[in-house]
Parts: structure tokens; sequence; C-alpha cells
């Protein structure tokens, strides 16, 4: 049996940034397990820039974000192991694991980081009727094979899903000679950032149907054609509206889904609308002493705020193990309702407030010039004007717990109200 | 020469041949694909059927009684997941309740044992998650549920490894007589043989048509399902059958050897024999029968979609037996549901009636003394105890790096199924036997690496792996 202070699970920008904060905050002996070849998860293959406008004000591609923290671990001396896959994480913070060099491997951690990160819708999920040929894969397998590996997953391609990998893929593909038929997607709205819409697709003339999602896939052993249609508001393809692509590749980007097997198996409590751990303000799941972080909590827009949240992990994960963190049962729930989906953290124990807190949240649907307000009961605690929100970008709302009179919280909600005159 | 060639490394045509395995006899298999059962056996309701559908007296309820009881030995034998888990036709009303009493009293003419008609009660003890306004249900015992292309594919390394040649790759494209028997052109090769056994599955008329009048016609009848992540296996414990009506056999739900839940089949006649997609239409059919039957159920966690052909004929029972005024022309046709279950019994029935002219076709038969009924164990290493895994990995390490991160499979265990007789030479074929890519990811962690080991054991560039069928290149070239 290894026993460390704190195990994190996941080598990409979750897992560093809340390993590297947790040994700032005075925690010694952290354990970094990463089940890939490297550090830096999905990162490593995101070769395109925009990375780090928030926490190093400049840009930079995906390994440079990565290796900045890699750097870093490394520096601090916190020790890491690779290749190394987590298969299972017991509620009293025993970890099995094993790798190549070691065989299996008991771990006891005083704390445990959850950092697995998220993982791609596939199509099943989404049930496109069709063949079942080779050519359709997930967008970020081909990100993978086309920027890691070196080779193309295609020559003709249409994209079913606007999220940002699918976007990102658009622009790659096509300047690496591939041809871009199309971004087809389901909702009225795009579910990548607004940036990413006008830098990879407007910017090299790549229609992106709107209201549209896959009828038809031809092709018994290669994709030869994809058919897409418009949908009505019960997202029910209309007949008539067919568009046939002859194609041999059609990649999927509808959505990523945070990895909780290991939480689920520890009997961490999962929200519904995240599909990741409920955490408290201190990013502490339903068990205690067990912390998550990052895209295995909800799915983020940028790595930024990954980094960020993580750092919270990471620093009350040393609180915790030094016994600084207070473990009050007084909970408070967080909500989002009209037109917020969710909120993180879904609790806050009032005991571990101080000065200011940072709430994370998707909106429901695309809103032009609305305010989110934050609201103890009825008592409006905050309202943040917004002029416009999407539920492709993430929101954020703080409050300042030093400033709020009322210490009497109960529940907290936060909402979307439209603006008078708007 | 070869003394039997067999058409077809299905299901049928793999039992047929481990069966002639046993015998001194020179035997070639052929499949037109790059793998074994990738035709009808690798998509349809894996299921063995109790025996009480088939109407009395004909081949179809003989050989699936028999066949059923076959199970338990030949899957032990190869290391094949087999579950004998009991199934359940459901009624929700008077007339269900009439129709399950039919088939109660066919399957007692049938010869099926351990059948009990069950009241509500005692439906929803077994089965909680049924609707309570079921009324009634017949039970069989004995249905159980198989891994069918992992069957097939054990048969054909058995089989290989007890001496069949086995050739991939290999349509027949001609079949002419010769004064000794037939020359079989397959994979632009001549074969010589003595006899030939038609399994063909949905060619079988095809390949029939090549030396003999027609006399059947292969109707493909295609039957689509919903495939459900491993944490909706649970939602039930038994083969949970629709109450058939005119429309058919009725839907099914049940758990897969691997702890997945399988919704299916729909039953739609097509025109083209390998027309595998799956409809919108089909599809939602399938799922509104589960909401008609389950309290809950939700569709969120369906991980793929996929649709099978079955070989059917207009007769409706099997069509198994020499070719008119042939003895040495065998057809095994028609095999759609119970097929899977009635193989094994096909199997020793085609071998006998062999038999009964092997001095016209010059056979001898004789024992084949080193014949193995056993094949080298399969290594599934999540399913081993702690002790062993350990052991394993110091043996070789590869078995202490996991490529399927949702299945949990190493390195180990997909080098053994590459390295095997009638081994894997694709992603599927990978996926078929080891498991990588068959969990909620559906390969898109794991794809890559797998090709990667594929190339690198069969020596192949990683842009010559296939996912399944000859054409179907993952990559299309390198990057600039």
């Amino acid at each position: 049996m290894l026993n460390y202070e704190i195990v994190v699970i996941g080598g990409g920008p979750a897992g560093l940034a809340a390993a590297i904060e947790a040994k700032k905050n005075g925690a010694e002996e952290i354990l970094v397990l990463e089940r890939d070849m490297e550090l830096g998860g999905i990162l490593q293959q995101c070769i395109h820039n925009g990375f780090g406008l928030h926490v190093f004000k400049e840009e930079l591609t995906g390994p440079e974000y990565a290796e900045r923290f890699i750097t870093e671990l490394k520096a601090m001396g916190i020790e890491y192991k690779l290749d190394t896959m987590v298969l299972e994480v017991s509620k009293d913070k025993k970890i099995t694991a094993m790798n190549r060099e070691e065989g299996m491997l008991s771990i006891q951690g005083k704390a445990v980081i959850l950092a697995m990160g998220c993982r791609e819708r596939t199509r099943g999920a989404i049930r496109i009727p069709g063949g079942r040929p080779a050519g359709v894969m997930t967008a970020g397998t081909a990100q993978r094979f086309v920027n890691m590996e070196g080779y193309m997953t295609g020559k003709k391609v249409l994209i079913l899903g606007s999220g940002d990998i699918g976007l990102i893929m658009a622009r790659r593909l096509t300047l690496e000679g591939a041809e871009v038929l199309g971004v087809s997607e389901l909702m009225p709205f795009s579910g990548g950032l607004n940036r990413n819409i006008v830098q990879c697709l407007e910017d090299f003339d790549i229609p992106l149907y709107l209201q549209h999602t896959v009828v038809d896939i031809e092709g018994k052993d290669r994709v030869e054609a994809v058919t897409i249609a418009k949908v009505d508001e019960r997202f029910k393809p209309i007949p008539g509206t067919e568009k046939r692509f002859d194609c041999d590749t059609l990649l999927l980007s509808v959505g990523l889904i945070p990895e909780n097997e290991l939480s689920k198996s520890a009997g961490i409590e999962l929200d519904r609308i995240t599909a990741g751990p409920t955490v408290n303000e201190a990013m502490e799941t339903s068990i205690e002493g067990i912390f998550a972080c990052g895209n295995v909590v909800h799915v983020h827009d940028l790595v930024d705020w990954v980094t960020e949240e993580s750092k919270k992990a990471g620093r009350n994960a040393a609180k915790y193990v030094a016994g600084e963190l207070g473990g009050s049962e007084e909970k408070i729930s967080v909500q989002g309702i009209n037109g917020v989906r969710y909120v993180v953290p879904q609790e806050i124990r009032p005991e571990n407030l101080s000065g200011k807190m940072e709430f994370m949240m998707r909106v429901d649907g695309v809103y032009q010039n609305v305010a989110l307000v934050a609201k103890n009961g009825e008592e409006v605690l905050r309202s943040v004007k917004r002029r416009h929100v999407a539920p492709g970008e993430m929101e954020n709302l703080v409050l300042d717990f030093e400033s709020i009179e009322s210490k009497d919280l109960k529940n907290l909600t936060i909402e979307l109200v439209r603006q008078e005159g708007a | 020469m070869y003394d039997i060639t067999i058409i077809g490394a299905g299901i049928t045509g793999t039992f047929i041949a481990r069966e002639l395995s046993k015998y001194d006899l020179k035997i070639l298999l052929l499949d037109k694909e790059n793998d074994v059962s990738n035709g009808t056996t690798k998509a349809n309701s894996a299921i063995v059927h109790a025996g009480y559908d088939a109407v009395e007296g004909s081949l179809k309820a003989k050989f699936n009684v028999q066949g059923n009881k076959m199970y338990d030995e030949v899957c032990r034998d190869l290391d094949v997941p087999f579950k004998r888990i009991g199934s359940l036709v459901t009624a929700f009303n008077d007339e269900e309740l009439d129709t399950i009493q039919c088939l109660y009293q066919r399957g007692l003419a049938n010869g099926v044992p351990d059948m009990k008609i069950l009241s509500k009660e005692e439906v929803l003890g077994i089965e909680k998650n049924l609707k309570d306004t079921v009324k009634g249900a017949l039970y069989a015992k004995t249905g159980g549920i198989v891994g069918p292309w992992e069957l097939a594919i054990a048969l054909a390394e058995n089989a290989v490894e007890n001496g069949v040649e086995l050739k991939l790759n290999s349509p027949v494209t001609d079949i002419t007589k010769t004064s000794k028997g037939y020359r079989v052109v397959a994979g632009e090769k001549n074969y010589t043989t003595k006899l030939v056994i038609n399994c063909a599955g949905v060619y079988a008329d095809k390949i029939d048509q090549m030396v003999n009048e027609p006399t059947f016609e292969i109707i493909p009848n295609r039957g689509e399902y919903n495939l459900f992540d491993k944490s909706m296996g649970g939602l039930v414990n038994t083969v949970v059958f629709g109450c058939p009506s005119k429309m058919g056999k009725g839907t099914v739900i049940l758990p897969t050897v691997h702890g997945n839940l399988l919704l299916g089949p729909t039953a739609a006649d097509i025109d083209q024999r390998e027309d595998t997609r799956t409809t919108f239409e089909g599809l939602s059919a399938i799922n509104d029968h589960a909401k008609e039957t389950l309290k809950e159920i939700g569709f969120q966690d369906v991980i793929t979609s996929f649709s099978g052909i079955r070989a059917k004929v207009d007769t409706k029972d099997f069509i198994i037996g020499k070719a008119e005024g042939k003895v040495n022309f065998i057809n095994v046709a028609g095999i759609d549901s119970p097929g899977l279950t009635a193989a094994p019994a096909i199997a020793e029935y085609v071998v006998d009636l062999i038999k009964e002219s092997k001095e016209t076709l010059g056979l001898a038969f004789g024992e084949n003394k080193d014949f193995n009924p056993r094949r080298k164990p399969s290594i599934h290493f999540m399913d081993l105890k702690r002790s062993e895994q350990i052991k394993l990995i110091k043996k070789d390490e590869a078995f202490g790096r996991i490529i399927c991160r949702c299945e949990n499979i190493t390195e180990g265990e997909i080098v053994d199924v590459i390295n095997r007789k009638a081994g894997a030479t694709t992603l599927d074929g990978v996926k078929r036997r080891a498991r990588p890519g068959s969990g909620r990811c559906q390969g898109g962690f794991c794809g890559p690496r797998v090709m990667e080991i594929i190339a690198r054991e069969l020596d192949l560039d990683m842009k010559d792996v296939v996912k399944d069928g000859k054409g179907s290149y993952i990559l299309t070239g390198e990057t600039k």
C-alpha cells in the first residue's frame, strides 16, 4: 500500500492545476495518476491558439498552456505516474490502479481529487439512422489522429454538431487540404464559442446549417454520402428539406459528457444536469475529502476556467489534509432557475464563506439584454447585466459574502431576468 | 482435393466445420468477408431460445429444442459466454393470455422442458421493472443468452486448431461439376472438392443456383436494435419477449452476456441483402415497445444502434438437406431465428447426412485422433482474481496496460486475439473478440491505440488497418 496526502486522478489541465495549488498550500505528498502516455490531457491535441487569455493574459496553444503547468509541477517535485489506469476509488479514499511497470497498485490518500475530464458523446447517444460504415467518428478522435499521429481521416467532410471541437476541426481539416462541406447543428444556435464560429467557419466560407440533423448515412464499408434535413421545433426532420452531400467522412461534435464511472463506483452523488459530482464551495463532493474539478464536474468552455476551479479544489484539499477545512453540517443549496440550467457549486457551507465566491453556470438559450440575478429567498443579492448570453458560453457571477448584509442565508438561486425596454 | 468445402463461416458454417473436424477429413471453410461471423451472426438477438415458438413437427422446432440442450457443453469447452437466465413471454391482456397458453401447449408438443405459466405476482417477482399492468407470462427456464459472434469465432478457431483450413476474403464466384465432385472458384482461386455444404446465409440461394435448379429464394429481412450502456443491464433479469402477434415474434428486452441491455428487433423485408442501415421509424418502434412494457426507461444511455439481416425463406422453415438429385451438395439455408440455438443440432444432423452417403462420396470418416474439443482459454483480465492479475502482469507487462478505458481491456488481451488461429485483423474483429470499443465511448479513445497494436502485430501500415470490411479504411493519408 502506497500512502499519499493527496492523490489526483487525471493529469490534464484540472489535475495539474489542482496538484500545483495543493503543494503551494502546504500539502507535501501528492501523486498525480495519468492514464495517457503524457501529462496535459486533451490540451496536447489542441494545437490551435486561444488558450490562456485569462490566466496568462496571452494567447497560447494547448500544448504551450499545458507545458507551463507541467514544468511547474516537475519543478515542484510533485510525483506522477503515466500510462496508469485507475480501476477503482473507494469511499474511504483507497485507489486501485495499474500500469505496465509496477502492475497492480494500492494507494491510500488522505484526500482525493477527481480530475478525469470528459468524453465525447457518440453516434449511439444521438440515434442517427443509416448505415455504419467507417468514416463516422467523433471530432476529438479525428483531432488526435490529425494533430498527434499525423494522419488524415477524410477528404470530403461533413460535420454534425457545432461544438467547439467540431468548429476547430472544420478549420484544421480545411488547412490540411480536406474539403469541409458544412456543419449541421440541431439547435437554432451553435453550441460553440462565437469566436470559433467566426474564425473557423465564416473565415473559410464553411456553411453552418442551423436546425438541421443527419437523416441518413450511405456506404457499406466507408461513408459515401450523408443526408441532412431541417428539423421542426420538436427536432423531427421535415420531409422535403433533405440535402445530400457526397462525402467520405462524418465528424460528430455533439457534446461532451463528464467521465464519472469512478465517481459512481465510489458512491459519489451526481448532478442530473451537469452529469458531474455535486460539489460545495470547496469543490468537495458528497464524500468528505474527495474533491473534484474541471470537466469532470461540468463541461467548461475555456480551459482558463478549468484552471481557476481546479486551483480552488487543490487549495481546499490541502486545507482538508491539514484539518483546516470546516466540515459543518449546515448547507445552503444553490440553484439555477428561469433560464439558468445549473450552477456550480451546488451547495455552500456558510462556515467556509469568506470574501468573494465565484459561481459558474450555463444558460438554456440565446438571450439579449438580460441580467443574472442572485437571490437569497426573495432578497436580491446581486444583479449583473449581460448584453448577450448563449448556451455555448459559460457565465459567472461573483458574490462578496463580506459585503452581503443578510447573514441569514436560506437558499440561493441564480436566474435570468429580461431587462425592461430591451 | 478437399473432401468437404463449407461455404460461409457464420454460426452454421463454423458449427459444421468444428463437428466435421472430429473426423479425419480434409476440410475447407470459405468466407467472402475478411473475418468469420461477419454476416447475420454478428447482428442478432443473441438468444438461446427454449423452443416453444416453432410449429410442431418443423425442422425449426426439432433443432431448436435439441440445440438448446447442447449449449452448456459447447460453450464450456470453447470458453464462450453463455447464461441460462430463463425467458418470459409477457401478456398484457386477455388475448395475449390466450396466446401464451397456445405457446405453452406448443412448447409441450415440441418437448420443451421446465415451462410454467406465471401469475402477475410471479412475473413481477422476477421482473420488478415491468409495468404492473402485466397479467401473466410464459416462463421457460431453459431460455438463455450467448455471445453469438464469440461462439462462431471460437468454433472457427477450434476447427482450425483441429485441422480445418479457413480461407477468408474468398467470395465464391463459380461452382462447376467435375467427375469427382466440384471445382469452386473463390477469391480468384480454384479449389476442388468432393462435397459442398452451402451455409452462405443471405446468399444461400445464389450459391445453390450455381449448380442446382432454383428451389428456394432468400428474402432478406432486416431487424434493428438499440444497445444500452452497462448501467442499464440490470433492468431485466431474463429474456423478456413481447407477446407474438400476426406482426411477428414480438420485440425483446434482454440483458447481454456482457451486462448491456439490448432492445429489438424490428422485422422488415428489404431489397438488398446487406443493407444494414437503421431507420428513425425502426428504432422508434422498438423504443416504443420498451416504453409500453417497462415502468421506466431512459434512452440517453443508448450506446449504439445496429441492424442485422436474416436469411428468410418463404416456406418459413429451415431448408436442410441434399440438393435435388445430388448426394454431394448440401444446402443449409433459410437459417433465420432460431438458427443460433439450432446450429449445434443442425451440425450433427448434417454430419449424419453426409455419413449416410460416405461410400458413394469416397469419404472414410475415420476418427481425428488429435481432436481437442477445447480451445486455448481466452483471457478476460478484469474477471481474474487479483492474485492472478498480478501474476499475469509479471509474466507479460502488456497485461498491465489498459487500452480500452470503458471496458478496462488490456493490451495483452488485444495481442492475444490478434495472434490466435482465425485471429482478428480489423478494428471490429478485435472488438468482437476482446471488446475494446464496445463501451460507452465506442472506441473514441482506444480506436487509435488498437489500430497501432494491429499494425504492429500484423506488420501493416497504420493506413491499411480497416474498421471491418475490406474497404472500410479509417485513415485517408498523412497530414501535410
